[in-house]
């Protein structure tokens, strides 16, 4: 029965998947269900002068509208930024879910319209004739943080959300003894998340309780019920908030969004179940992006390429208001991870967080760590090219050496364990890089332009000791907790705080019951995204469901083996000590014959007959897991690209990924993890990028102008492993959610810079198009 | 203004008054409630809303009900036969080609009408033929080894 931890079970969530079964929040059908449709702004900044809804109000099946000011006069609050970093001076500027006398981007909610028809919904918001008066627009985060630039809130001069700060040794003395210092303007664009679900929520208010439930495409329904209570005034113990199937969410399900709050007042008003469901075009405006950093950094290094000193400033684009953990993102994620997995024993780094009229910003997958490991790496790459090293080389000298007991980096953090050595190895060995660089040169010698790129990282996840998000400014927790419930039969139910979207728990938690408590997996049942049937978690983001959750259920489990071995104890008529448990059965030391099950066990503490003496019926067990420090997974990625010299486009030859996530509970969970991270990286690298013209008009508005990657864009990857286990928590499991997108991007980009290096190209912005790859050897080679 | 339509989907036909502006993806689930057809898009770009018209993988965001009079459409809940799993939709389950399972009723809709064109399609048509359908959680990778995991199958 223990073997079941490790193992590729097929998933326990597919069969509703694959049949049509599955009910995402869009199928909910309530008795007595009307239709909201949003409507929003086309300016990116201007004054609402008026709002006629005289027209709209009355086209068939119309029920009510609603704006701003309504919703305002009804006592409903403000969006809440639940995450504001302190000493940073930040600032948080009142953001309501409906505009109430400005629009600050394309797409801020000016009303609501509900009626009884999807349709007619749409039609009736079309029908709202709103007059504004345009305002100056800005929407670069350098810009607008320039003198004279247009101002978005009156709260936050010069358009300045904060400034942080993160600094360790002494970066000025490391710079003066450099041998080498190499500098770049690193742009890491705006990225549109694009789960494939849209967003949607359905919300039923009940007037005789002052009660609601609201079905919500959410990452953290708990998080949501927290903050409903701030934005509608209900009190958290009659809101009820269900995640049902989740479609994806990549960060851009974790806020609380304007459109929950508007979906709640509006069934309040109405007296009736109100359905939002969002259409692409529309998630491309109203939903978070992710990224858009413009960062300015100088590395400094001695002949022999080893890195003295990281000193970087940066400008994070935040879009017009401070989404839900926005602010968290640019700083604790991104400044923190500076280190890298490299010994860098002075950093410092300046962090502008910046308002700009576009759609706001928060995380999207890896959320920060993206954007520090791209940086990193690509100045490791420069420098490299600058000391006409190889790339690999350069990397070796400065690894952190294996630990397995923390290490402390300039930036603060202690990493928990590694082995960045060993990953390394494995994936030259697997991609045979000594082999590709024969290749290469006999490419290049041919005429071809091809690329090999090499990324080693490492990541912060397992989001988090709480005591250290209080520290930084998180407004919630950051722990976990689980239920683990035997009923009579010996049939198991878990209850837990995280919400999976797609990640697979209901199959690794049950794998972890299964072998901790030896019940048939079959037997397990795992319950989440259901405020009502679960207990308090802060949810799934950060690579923390296993990591922190089933950290939670290793305990529930082992605290309920734990009374199940003082019954069977009982029952054997023997002192507890003398009891030994294996694969499901307690038995007296030396006499594994005379066993009792987990099963009669479970079914004498439910019926509670002949218990010990003063021992609570029942077999269930409920525990609260703060992890004592963040879990550091890490890995190394190797790409090899291929550019068609006529066409200048990229194709992606070969990728190999070795990742070290720690004990391993389903490996084809784990690689199916790592697949998607993968694309997901690559698609910033090569394809993606969100673009504003300078009016705020949002270019790359639905999929047919943003191009999500698609199957014909890949080779096979080819993966492997390292297993390096954590002791933050019971499992020594690490998160491995967004390693392949935070590998993946540097990995590829060093590879096309690889290939454009006979052209004396040293940087091309991402998205590397084709154009931009053109120029770019037009320009280098006309200078 | 409401006209008539006769529409047989999953083998059972619905003679019902519909909207002329009624899109097939709403028919299929507002009015008949078969909702495991999904919309993830408004640009006929994701495929998420994948299904056949007349043995024919057809996206139905961008047909009207309307149009389906008269015809034949199978949905993802029409595949499995007498409680028993497509092969495309166990080779889905066995090499894991799902995670959030959103976009999976039209990959395995689009997988359908792919196999019954080419039985034994490469690893670079699979791909190929997976053009129009967007998956953000699963890399493509076991999409593609499920299609022609279920394509070896089916040819027993």
């Amino acid at each position: 029965m223990a073997t079941i931890f490790g193992t590729p079970v097929k998933r326990r969530e597919d069969p509703r998947l694959l049949t049509g079964q599955a009910r995402y929040t869009d199928d909910m059908v309530e008795p007595g269900m009307v239709h909201m449709a949003v409507v929003r702004s086309p300016y990116a900044h201007a004054r609402i002068r008026r709002i006629d809804t005289s027209r709209a109000a009355k086209m068939p099946g119309v029920l009510a509208i609603y704006t701003g000011k309504d919703m305002q006069a009804a006592g409903m609050g403000n969006m809440p930024c639940a995450w504001v970093v302190p000493n940073s001076d930040a600032k948080t500027p009142p953001y309501p879910a409906i505009a109430v006398d400005t629009v600050r981007y394309v797409g801020n909610a000016v009303a609501v319209v509900v009626a009884t028809d999807r349709y007619l919904a749409r039609d009736a918001a079309d029908a709202v004739q709103v007059d504004y008066d345009p305002l100056p627009v800005v929407v670069d985060a350098v810009k607008a943080t320039e003198a004279g630039a247009p101002q978005l809130h009156a709260e936050a001069p010069k358009n300045l959300a904060f400034h942080w700060k993160v600094s360790g040794g002494d970066v000025e003395a490391a710079f003066k003894q450099a041998d080498v210092v190499v500098k770049d303007t690193i742009v890491n664009q705006r990225l549109v998340p694009n789960a494939m679900e849209p967003r949607a929520a359905l919300a039923k208010y009940d007037a005789a309780t002052d009660e609601v439930t609201l079905w919500v495409t959410s990452q953290n329904p708990h998080i949501v019920r927290f903050l409903l209570g701030l934005t509608t005034g209900i009190p958290e113990n009659r809101v009820r908030v269900v995640a049902p199937e989740v479609g994806g969410g990549f960060g851009s399900k974790i806020p609380h969004y304007p459109e929950d709050a508007m979906a709640v007042f509006a069934s309040k008003m109405v007296g009736r179940p109100v359905k939002w469901t969002e259409t692409r075009s529309e998630n491309y405006k109203a939903t978070i992006h992710g990224r858009d950093h413009v960062q300015e950094v100088e590395l400094a290094a001695t002949k022999d390429g080893t890195i003295l000193a990281l000193r970087a400033k940066v400008w994070a684009n935040l879009g017009a208001y401070l989404s839900t953990a926005s602010t968290g993102v640019p700083t604790i994620l991104h400044g923190l991870m500076l280190s890298g997995v490299y010994t860098i024993k002075n950093i410092h780094e300046d962090v502008y967080g910046v308002f700009t009229n576009t759609t706001p910003v928060d995380a999207y997958r890896g959320a920060g760590r993206p954007e520090a490991t791209f940086l990193v790496e690509r100045m490791v790459d420069l420098l490299a090219r600058e000391l006409s090293m190889d790339p690999v080389e350069v990397r070796r000298k400065n690894l952190i050496p294996p630990f397995t007991d923390g290490y402390a980096v300039a930036t603060g953090l202690v990493y928990d364990s590694g082995n960045y050595q060993a990953a390394l190895d494995k994936a030259l060995q697997l991609a045979d890089y000594q082999g590709l660089r024969k290749q290469q040169a006999e490419a290049r010698a041919a005429g071809r332009i091809m690329g090999i790129g090499v990324c080693t990282y490492a990541e912060i996840c397992g989001l988090g000791p709480s005591s250290v998000a209080g520290a930084v400014g998180f407004g919630g927790g950051l722990w976990e907790s689980a239920i683990v419930r035997f009923h009579p039969s010996g049939k198991v139910s878990v209850m837990v705080g995280v919400s999976p979207h797609g990640q697979g728990e209901e199959t690794t938690f049950a794998q972890i019951v299964s072998s901790e408590l030896g019940v048939p997996i079959e037997d397990v049942q795992v319950v989440h995204g259901d405020t009502a049937q679960t207990p308090m978690g802060w949810g799934t983001y950060g690579s923390r469901t296993t990591a922190v959750g089933g950290g939670a259920l290793a305990q529930a489990a082992r605290k309920v083996k734990e009374k199940a071995r003082a019954v069977a104890a009982h029952l054997l008529e023997a002192s507890v000590e003398d009891i030994d448990y294996a694969d499901g059965k307690f038995f007296v030391k030396g006499s594994p014959s005379k066993a009792k099950t987990i099963q009669d066990v479970c079914l004498m503490a439910n019926v509670a007959w002949n218990l010990p003496k003063g021992m609570e019926p029942g077999l269930e067990a409920s525990a609260f897991f703060d992890p004592p420090n963040f879990v550091y997974p890490f890995g190394a990625h190797i790409a090899v690209v291929e550019i068609d010299p006529d066409t200048y486009e990229v194709k992606l030859a070969k990728y190999v990924a070795v990742d070290d996530c720690g004990k391993v509970i389903n490996p084809m969970i784990v690689e199916g993890q790592i697949h998607g991270g993968i694309v997901q990286g690559v698609g910033q690298a090569l394809w993606e990028g969100a673009r504003y013209d300078d009016q705020g008009q949002l270019l790359t508005g639905s999929m047919m102008d943003y191009a999500v990657p698609k199957a014909e864009h890949f080779p096979r990857f080819e993966l492997g492993a390292t297993e390096t286990p954590t002791t933050v928590n019971a499992l020594g499991v690490k998160g491995i959610g967004e390693t392949g997108t935070i590998a993946s991007t540097p990995t590829v980009y060093n590879a096309v810079m690889d290939a454009l290096a006979p052209f004396k190209v040293k940087k091309v912005d991402m998205p590397l198009t084709p154009e931009r790859i053109w120029r770019a050897i037009r320009d280098a080679q006309g200078s | 203004m409401k006209v008539p339509v006769s529409v047989t989907v999953n083998g059972a036909t619905h003679a019902v008054e519909v909207e002329p502006r009624l899109l097939l993806v709403h028919f299929l689930r507002e009015t008949l409630g078969l909702t495991g057809t999904n919309v993830g898009c408004d640009t006929s770009q994701c495929g998420s809303c994948t299904v056949l018209i007349d043995g024919e993988a057809v996206k139905s965001c961008t047909v009207l009900a309307v149009q389906a009079d008269g015809r034949q459409v199978t949905t993802i809940e029409g595949l499995a036969q007498n409680g028993k799993l497509h092969p495309l939709q166990e080779a889905f389950w066995e090499k894991h080609g799902l995670q959030c399972g959103f976009c999976t009723p039209g990959m395995i809709m689009t997988a359908v009408d792919l196999l019954a064109r080419n039985p034994n399609p490469t690893e670079a048509e699979v791909r190929h033929g997976l053009e129009g359908n967007l998956c953000r959680c699963t890399g493509y990778q076991n999409i593609v080894a499920a299609v022609q995991h279920a394509a070896a199958r089916m040819k027993g």
